[in-house]
């Protein structure tokens, strides 16, 4: 960990019952560094992300966050309220199913104003006006503002829950397979919108995914993990073009050739 | 009226009754906070007032003079029955004169002559969670209680202003209690909101089905929730009373023949009535 590391996590362990989630895991993680959690399925991925977030408790080990002050937290320390605000305010989480984490008998723009209104913007019109900005950023037709989301398509409702999470400009996003079930063409749209965003507006994000080409495409950093265990980490090219853990090395030569 | 024997006095028994009064001054210390209580079965069904006659039923002294209205109504069967009740089972005096009155139980409105520091004001609450349309689950809005979370009651407010242009909540209008607790005020109309706020008189909530308490002691402030761009309004119907020519009470439509004849008459009766004793004449008088 050095001074200006964001988000710093050491000796991570949890099991559930006699299965090993996590073992003896450490990320670290700088301002403006996207990084991916990759590895097959049951691999402990999300599991990692959710103790990243504080969304669950390990049974072993610490996750530091560095606030904007400069400040240490130590995550699962942090009492309640103070941990709901920070996903709130400098946090995001995008989920893989859109329709979990949005209001869908909610109008799109009332889903992008949510968390203004929650950090306690009382001004409708500057809500309004925020939400349709950022429709427009995530290339979503602002005449759009007022229709329902059950009424968007796959893709567009991926785009509104990243319009609804970056509002509040968060300095660190979790995404947890965000371009998870929809189409490639879809997909490779939401990346490239997704790596602009990321870059532009200098967000570090955490991001799981099973998906290599997603890693190679917006990840700095990769960590791959097997079983709970992280097998290998660092930068995406070295990692992927020259993966030294067997492992690895498996998951790299599986990726189908186009 | 004659008491009946065989009952306490005021038909609860002392043991509830103090359990009621402890969840009362909780209440009272903690504005806006909701109190669970161990309602008990009372002689008429949910949704007639359980709540609100238990809470009557545990401040009623011997020498309080009770009036009950229904709809701002003195003359309705609930708040006929309810005065009745309390006649029979704690033979206490009963009024229909708001001014009278020490203790008043009401469904629906708030009366329109202001009140004292020596009134209690006891309403009858069908639903007392404010969230519970925005969030099913009871641990999570506690939750949000306890964290003052309250933006998902804004986001309602966005979206009925988004669709009609204006906060289409008409009643049952939820209020911030001491710039800390989000309450629903029961089913009172938008219109009587700005009377909870410092309010002389104390006003008590009780939830029978629900079993909640919650209370605004005297002088508390009362906030209806609004955007900056958008403040509060309370509406009433752009018309003056018929009967005694009223023109800001809150007023009830009433359909008067077959040929789309409609009077507006205030939903106070009593205020109605003491205006016109005062010679106030409406158009259909």
């Amino acid at each position: 960990m050095t001074d200006d590391t964001l988000l710093s996590a050491r000796g991570l362990n949890l099991r559930f019952g006699a299965i090993p989630a996590l073992v003896d895991v450490a990320v670290d993680l700088w301002p403006g560094e996207v990084l991916a959690i990759v590895g097959e399925s049951g691999s402990g991925k999300t599991t990692l992300l959710n103790v990243l977030s504080g969304r669950l408790r390990p049974d072993d080990g610490v996750v530091w966050y560095r606030d904007p002050s400069g400040r240490l937290h130590d995550v699962h320390a942090m009492p309640a309220p103070k941990l709901r605000a920070l996903h709130r305010s400098d946090w995001g989480f995008v989920q893989q199913d859109p329709r979990s984490a949005l209001r869908m008998g909610v109008s799109a723009g009332g889903n992008v104003g949510e968390r203004l209104m929650a950090q306690g913007l009382r001004h409708y019109g500057s809500i309004r006006e925020q939400a349709i900005d950022w429709l427009r950023q995530v290339e979503i037709d602002a005449a759009r503002v007022d229709d329902m989301p059950r009424t968007f398509s796959g893709g567009m409702l991926q785009r509104l829950q990243i319009a609804r999470t970056l509002v509040t400009h968060p300095r660190l996003v979790f995404m947890d397979e965000p371009t998870g079930g929809l189409d490639v063409s879809v997909q490779a749209r939401l990346l490239d919108l997704i790596r602009s965003l990321v870059a532009r507006l200098n967000i570090a994000a955490v991001l799981v995914t099973h998906d290599l080409a997603v890693a190679r495409l917006l990840a700095h950093r990769i960590v791959v993990m097997q079983r709970g265990v992280v097998v290998e980490a660092g930068l995406t090219d070295q990692v992927l073009d020259d993966p030294q853990h067997a492992y690895t090395q498996l998951l790299v030569s599986s990726v189908l050739q186009a | 009226m004659t008491t009946i024997s065989g009952y306490n006095f005021a038909y609860l028994d002392e043991q509830t009754k103090r359990m009621i009064r402890r969840a009362l001054l909780k209440a009272v210390a903690i504005p806006g906070h909701q109190i669970p209580f161990g309602s008990r079965e009372m002689p008429l069904p949910y949704g007639w007032g359980t709540g609100g006659i238990q809470i009557t039923a545990a401040i009623l002294g011997a020498d309080d003079v009770l009036k009950v209205i229904d709809q701002g109504a003195d003359d309705t069967t609930n708040a006929v029955s309810i005065r009745r009740f309390f006649a029979k089972t704690a033979g206490v005096a009963t009024t229909t004169r708001t001014d009278a009155a020490t203790v008043i139980q009401t469904r629906h409105r708030i009366p329109e002559a202001p009140l004292t520091e020596n009134q209690i004001l006891v309403y009858q609450v069908p639903q007392p969670e404010p969230l519970v349309k925005l969030e099913p689950s009871r641990a999570e809005t506690r939750r949000m209680h306890a964290l003052a979370e309250y933006g998902a009651m804004h986001v309602r407010l966005y979206e009925d202003i988004t669709r009609y242009g204006q906060v289409a909540i008409s009643y049952d209008y939820p209020v911030m209690v001491n710039d800390r607790y989000l309450m629903a005020p029961s089913p009172i109309p938008a219109f009587d909101n700005p009377k909870l706020h410092q309010m002389p008189a104390l006003q008590l909530f009780g939830a029978g089905r629900e079993k909640r308490i919650y209370a605004i002691p005297p002088y508390t402030n009362v906030r209806s929730l609004d955007f900056e761009d958008h403040p509060f309004r309370a509406g009433r119907a752009p018309h003056a009373c018929g009967l005694c020519g009223a023109d800001t009470s809150y007023l009830d439509e009433v359909v008067v023949d077959n040929a789309g004849g409609r009077l507006f008459v205030c939903s106070d009766t009593d205020y109605c009535e003491t205006r016109r004793d005062a010679g106030h004449v409406g158009e259909a008088a």
